[in-house]
């Protein structure tokens, strides 16, 4: 069954017309529906094409978040072979917000990392619904000094609502943990990318996208807040979130223009969910013709240059 | 090298600067509603002479108490682009720093100043917050970078005030990724062995608690400040957790081991002052009320003026500014945010 958005209304009624006139037909022999359904499907299709031609940035956000959008362990176990998950940040817990392990890109061994928000009650509750606590952020920096130490190049995977605002995890130094990885990700002499999968929220997602590349999903977003949360600072009304998520620039394009991703990841139509398979062999394309552009280059290089892309950022702004 | 040589001269301005405070002017103490006198906490430099809480203080008061007769150079910050996003929420961005500037007489959330505290040469810089809630952009990335570079170049240690709200959300993605440029500049100052003080003040949240606020060599914070990621208010919304009693203020951080020390803003001088001449290697400090460093002859400061300088980064001076020697240098420095 597909999971409908609220601005994908009346493409799912005409698409349930279709479906009701063909369970319809299969009931009564007699009728000949064929020709109805059709042209249905034709309006249906025609609508999507339509719908998602010019999304506004509010409809990105919720196209990011859909709960069937290929998530960071459906990268992993579609692109990767050798998948070894290395769990734990050695000082308290693991997080299983944060995925991370040894795994094989093609034949090319690689340190992967994400963030997992779940797919059902279960494990969304068992992921923190992709909120890092503490000791995600650090088991992240562990396996990034692994890679370093073996000169892996590390792919990560973000997509997250932000850093888990919780009581343990302030007590255990939330803000310390975030930067301690923004600084490791700036420390490792070996090839960092990144792809920004579904959302990109505040600090919880710079921890692990501070990266020599960084990709984005056409409708994946990257913001300093979420709407919502803006709205209600600036607007005092956390219902204008359609007026926020507009005047944040959040959106992958907009992103892209500001020097923050490099590339953006063509999504099939309707969004990554509504074929995940193709979505995430774009994603596979992208790391591999990323990490091909940083082959070759010294330890000291790539960190030079990821300085230098960050310390750039902000030379330009959008056009008027 | 010998620190001297590379000194950046002292701006006398600075002592011009301070406004007038009339001797009959009360003010309330937010935490105990005592009435004191102005010019009294002004003197205790704004913490409450009956309870002492530490009420907010601006850099520029912060630095003329800090610095030996109360003298420091500012250090010019490149500035970044106005407004790249045109950004408009009920108000347009530009109309909303520019109620800032009028309401705090500064440019922008940050002071940078070189100086000396009890002969001790160091670069500081302090965050603040009653401009547009010290948040942290371009301009504040910026700053620290340059701050950080200025350090670099004068081998001096680098003492950072922090105060926000957090990222300024005007500049949406631009001010995210100054959590990474600011943490190259902790980065650039660690490769140069020199030490990186961090003075958490009241309130230090959000993004610039996880950037360049939890970088520190040593972190100290001033008492009962709040510093946190995400606020008690959000914690209590989203999560529906019960907070305990000082939660997320300086002495429960310090139990939680996430701070060196709380000190009080009376006694934070002093306190800089012996850590960093044990880490730069110098002898201890002379105790008492040091002089400010002598200035040059006026023919050395009208040529420095003459070059530019730093002038414009003083808005709240009422008297010419005598550019620093090495103003001129310091306006290149940071030229990424260009
Ligand atoms: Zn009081």
């Amino acid at each position: 069954m597909t999971n409908y958005l609220d601005f994908e209304k009346p493409l799912a009624e005409i698409e349930g017309k279709a479906e009701e006139l063909r369970a319809l037909a299969r009931a009564n022999d007699e009728m000949d529906i064929e020709a109805e359904a059709a042209a249905l499907d034709k309006k249906a299709a025609d609508m999507l094409v339509d719908l998602y031609k010019s999304l506004t940035p509010w409809r990105k956000c919720q196209v990011a978040r859909h709960p069937a959008r290929p998530h960071c362990k459906d990268y992993i176990e579609a692109l990767f072979t050798e998948y070894t998950p290395l769990a734990g940040d050695r000082n308290f817990a693991d997080d299983h917000a944060v995925m991370g392990g040894l795994a094989r890109l093609g034949d090319r061994p690689v340190m992967v990392i994400g963030h997992e928000k779940g797919h059902d009650t279960k494990s969304r509750i068992e992921r923190n619904f992709g909120m890092a606590r503490p000791e995600g952020y650090r088991k992240a920096v562990r396996l990034m000094e692994l890679a370093h130490k073996f000169g892996l190049p590390v792919v990560t995977l973000v997509d997250t609502a932000g850093a888990y605002p919780g009581k343990g995890a302030e007590e255990r130094g939330q803000s310390e943990a975030i930067a301690r990885a923004t600084e490791k990700c700036l420390q490792i002499g070996v090839p960092l990318v990144s792809v920004i999968i579904g959302e990109g929220g505040s600090g919880g997602a710079v921890a692990f996208a501070t990266a020599n590349r960084v990709a984005m999903l056409e409708h994946s977003i990257y913001s300093v807040i979420s709407p919502e949360g803006c709205a209600s600072i600036l607007w005092k009304d956390g219902g204008k979130m359609r007026e926020a998520a507009e005047a944040l620039r959040l959106t992958a394009q907009d992103l892209q223009k500001l020097g923050v991703a490099d590339r953006v990841i063509t999504e099939p139509l309707g969004g990554a969910h509504r074929d995940r398979e193709a979505a995430m062999a774009s994603v596979a394309t992208t790391i591999e013709s990323l990490l091909s552009e940083l082959d070759g280059k010294s330890p000291q290089k790539l960190i030079e240059d990821r300085r230098r892309k960050f310390l750039d950022i902000g030379a330009k702004g959008l056009a008027a | 090298m010998n620190w001297i040589t590379n000194y950046v001269r002292p701006r006398i301005n600075s002592i011009f600067s301070r406004r007038e405070v009339p001797d009959n002017l009360w003010s309330k103490c937010d935490e105990c509603g005592t009435m004191l006198f102005h010019r009294e906490l002004t003197e205790n430099l704004n913490v409450c002479t009956n309870c002492g809480h530490h009420m907010h203080i601006t850099p520029r008061a912060r630095f003329q108490a800090l610095f030996d007769g109360g003298v420091f150079a500012e250090i010019a910050v490149p500035d970044p682009i106005t407004d790249p996003l045109h950004f408009r929420d009920q108000k347009k961005y530009p109309d909303r720093m520019k109620a800032a500037q009028k309401s705090t007489g500064e440019h922008e959330a940050m002071l940078i100043g070189a100086g000396e505290i009890s002969q001790t040469p160091i670069i500081a810089i302090a965050q603040d917050f009653s401009f547009m809630g010290g948040s942290m952009g371009m301009y504040v990335g910026n700053a620290i970078i340059a701050a950080a570079e200025e350090a670099i170049k004068l081998k001096r240690p680098l003492v950072l005030f922090s105060a926000a709200g957090g990222a300024r959300m005007q500049e949406g993605i631009l001010s995210l990724m100054q959590m990474p440029r600011t943490t190259v500049a902790v980065q650039m100052l660690k490769e140069a062995g020199l030490p990186y003080i961090v003075v958490l003040t009241h309130p230090t949240t959000g993004g610039v608690t996880a950037s360049y606020a939890m970088l520190g060599d040593v972190h100290i914070a001033e008492p009962n400040a709040l510093i946190c990621f995400a606020g008690p208010r959000v914690i209590e919304q989203t999560i529906g957790e019960t907070l305990p009693e000082g939660f997320q203020r300086a002495e429960y951080l310090l139990d939680h081991g996430m701070l060196d020390r709380v000190t009080k803003r009376t006694e934070m001088k002093a306190e800089l002052v012996t850590i960093l001449r044990m880490l730069m290697g110098m002898p201890p400090a002379i105790s008492g009320v040091l002089p400010a460093p002598e200035a040059r002859s006026a023919e050395e400061e009208s040529e420095a003026e003459a070059e530019g300088g730093a002038a414009q980064a003083a808005p709240s001076s009422d008297k010419p500014a005598e550019a620093p020697a090495g103003a001129k240098e310091s306006t290149q420095t940071g030229k990424s945010g260009k």
